[in-house]
């Protein structure tokens, strides 16, 4: 069992007591709901005849079926019509507070959440939604919950949880150009598979995660569940702390900060802290990473060969098979020059503004693929406003891009921002299921933003560095 | 220091026992088991018939073959799957379908951990055995659609055709089940007043966001 770690100190501040099923009931310090999975939870409330025991720690925003191109009331979508309205009616009966699209500070839950402050070390943050996992980057322990679940929090502030086992991940040494956290985090489940972090808390630790800005340990987290972790995280820092100071919450409460840092710190994983298992990986050899498949585990480094079946393991055979056929792809060959039909700037794992701004990069003073259709997202408001003052919109919408208003989208195509037919999609999101952006012959190749902004420019899957020699040249 | 609970009764699950329906591939996500269109709702109600939609039905909602579209399984209520079932999002509603569909427990080589929760508050068992077993009984499955499988959460065995099986039931999982303490809203509501000195005693919660005792 794992002793003196970050996960192991905020359980204990955490744990109410031990239920008679032995599992923990831990206390939750910020309560993240959106849209589509609370809504039945507060009809189960209701049903009961409780109410919202701690509003004060609950925070709720519209992300997932927001439509992101007109945002007249009522929507056009009748359904995602009355999704807002039931959301704002339960918001406004508990007294909680709600980011919604007309106070500037929508967006995705897992964007948001960071952007004011509400995210901090030492938290225990838990959402409907299985990305939450994303908030473990400020070293919170953040993992996501059903809808039964919601309920319990809604009704007594707390969950009813085993303790899991830790697994440290050590990613020391520097990345290349072109390749960022996205490709690390493909990397760790390419290797240790979509199920390898089923009963485990990820530790991400090691130089390249020191180096990496917020942004980029939350692309990292934000992954953990598609590597079987519930949730992942990173230890506080002063990059941590820099971010935090920054925040509306601290620009607010200045004197919070200083009161609540001896906290963060002491939560910090020890030195000689004991863990369940370790994992290393050299930051020195990765280059961008792509997925051939239809799992978030079915990648390959850009420049090499796609797997075949028989050359993996037996139980994975089955689904690489099928997920060949599903997507077109041969083993053998790379990744680089598959076709797309659509590139996909957004969610909650790369729709933050340096994502934007290195994606933007690429595209300056180039045109998208006369054959592809570009659109990129915000993850908040805030980003899309802060996007626009500094001509980001400017620089995609002279390439071809869609500039559309913050929220989930093609993600997992729930608004009108869907693939159609067996259109191909680079996409820096994070799932690649068949039929996730809304098309159930849809194929979905996952990649780092960079890439993204490179698929587009030539129409076909291309190994950005190449782009970036161009440019030096 | 205890408020009061509600009264909702909450049944023991000891014990499930019904003809089986065998989905076979590793990885099948939540996606797949409830499409997110058909999200767009804020009751559970009536999302039985969609579950697994879209590898159900073609474009022009034509059956495809799928088991649960097979008249033989129609009333089946084990589902027996592979490994990794229920990854990806944590939508509650994936569970709600196929138990609005008739599925009262789940036999797997593993699950995935927020479906397994979320199954769990919902009352439905998931059990796990190797591939071997699970390959057998989705084999037996296919030859006797009929055959009734019970599924012993308390002794963790699953008996089919004459033969009794062990599996594995994970322990919170199975005395939740057994002693009929999986509704965990009512179990935790009860410590209302250790919630509260919980949440005073961390640095963070401020103390106007601590509600007053009842
Ligand atoms: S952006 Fe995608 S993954 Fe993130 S919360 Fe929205 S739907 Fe989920």
């Amino acid at each position: 069992m794992s002793e003196g770690t970050l996960y192991d100190k905020v359980w204990d501040r955490h744990k109410v007591t031990t239920l008679p099923t032995g599992q923990d009931q831990l206390f939750i310090g910020l309560h993240l709901i959106h849209e589509v999975t609370s809504p039945q939870a507060f009809g189960m409330l209701r049903e009961r005849d409780l109410e919202v025991a701690y509003p004060e720690l609950t925070h709720a925003t519209v992300d997932h079926i927001v439509p992101t191109a007109n945002r007249d009331r009522p929507y056009e979508n009748e359904a995602a019509e009355t999704m807002m309205a039931e959301l704002e009616e339960n918001v406004r009966e508990a007294g909680i507070e709600f980011s919604d699209p007309t106070t500037g500070d929508q967006g995705i839950v897992h964007v948001i959440g960071p952007e004011q402050g509400l995210t901090q070390p030492g938290k225990t943050i838990v959402c409907g939604d299985s990305h939450t996992s994303t908030h473990g980057a400020f070293g919170a322990l953040a993992f996501g919950i059903g809808t039964s679940q919601i309920r319990d929090v809604l009704a007594t502030g707390t969950v009813a949880m085993e303790k899991q086992k830790v697994r440290k991940i050590q990613i020391d040494g520097e990345l290349d150009e072109g390749v960022e956290a996205k490709d690390i985090i493909l990397e760790i489940i390419r290797r240790l598979g979509t199920e390898g972090g089923v009963g485990y808390v990820y530790e991400y630790a090691g130089s390249a995660i020191e180096d990496l800005g917020m942004e980029g340990r939350m692309s990292i987290c934000n992954m953990s569940i598609e590597g079987g972790a519930r949730a992942g995280y990173v230890n506080p820092d002063e990059t941590t702390y820099e971010w935090l100071e920054e925040t509306d919450y601290f620009q607010e409460n200045p004197e919070k900060f200083e009161e609540l840092k001896p906290y963060w710190e002491s939560i910090r994983s020890d030195e000689d802290a004991e863990y369940d298992d370790v994992v290393r990986i050299d930051a020195d050899e990765l280059e961008p990473v792509v997925t051939w498949g239809t799992t978030p585990g079915q990648g390959v480094g850009i420049t090499d060969p796609i797997p075949a079946p028989e050359d993996l393991p037996a139980d994975k055979q089955d689904t690489a098979r099928r997920a060949q056929e599903h997507m077109r792809v041969e083993p053998g060959e790379t990744m680089e020059g598959y076709e797309i039909d659509v590139a996909f700037l957004g969610s909650c794992t790369n729709a933050r503004l340096p994502d934007l701004r290195r994606a933007a990069e690429i595209i300056d003073g180039r045109q998208v693929d006369d054959d592809v259709r570009a659109l990129v997202v915000p993850g908040s408001q805030r980003v899309q406003e802060t996007a626009e003052k500094e001509g980001l919109k400017d620089t995609f919408e002279e390439a071809g891009f869609e500039w559309r208003n913050a929220g989930c989208s093609m993600c997992l195509g729930m608004n009108e921002d869907q693939l159609e037919g067996d259109e191909a999609c680079a996409s820096s999101s994070n799932r690649n299921f068949i039929g996730r952006q809304g098309s159930k012959d849809g194929r979905t190749v996952l990649m780092n933003p960079q890439m993204v902004a490179a698929a587009a420019i030539n129409g076909t899957v291309t190994d950005v560095r190449d782009l970036k020699e161009v440019t030096t040249v | 220091m205890t408020d009061d609970g509600d009264d909702v009764e909450i049944p023991e699950v000891d014990y499930v026992s019904g003809s089986g329906v065998p989905i076979r591939g590793n990885d099948i996500d939540t996606d797949q088991i409830i499409p997110a269109r058909f999200m767009k709702v804020v009751t559970f109600d009536g999302l039985g018939e969609f579950a697994f939609f879209d590898v159900r039905f073609d474009e022009d909602d034509n059956q495809k073959d799928h088991p649960f579209n097979e008249d033989r399984y129609q009333d089946s209520s084990v589902l027996v799957v592979n490994s990794n079932f229920g990854c990806g999002s944590s939508r509650e509603h994936a569970p709600q379908s196929l138990m609005r569909w008739g599925i009262d427990a789940i036999i797997g080589e593993s699950f995935a951990e927020i479906f397994a929760g979320n199954c769990l508050a919902l009352g439905i068992p998931t059990v796990t055995a190797d591939s071997e077993t699970i390959q057998d009984l989705q084999d037996w499955v296919d030859d006797n659609p009929d055959g009734k499988i019970d599924v012993d959460v308390e002794a963790e065995t699953v008996t089919y055709g004459g033969m009794t099986v062990d599996v594995t039931v994970d322990d919170a999982q199975r005395k939740a089940l057994v002693d009929g303490v999986w509704d965990t809203t009512a179990l935790m509501k009860s410590n209302a007043g250790a919630v509260r000195e919980k949440a005073e005693e961390l640095p963070y919660v401020a103390d106007a966001a601590i509600p007053d005792a009842e």
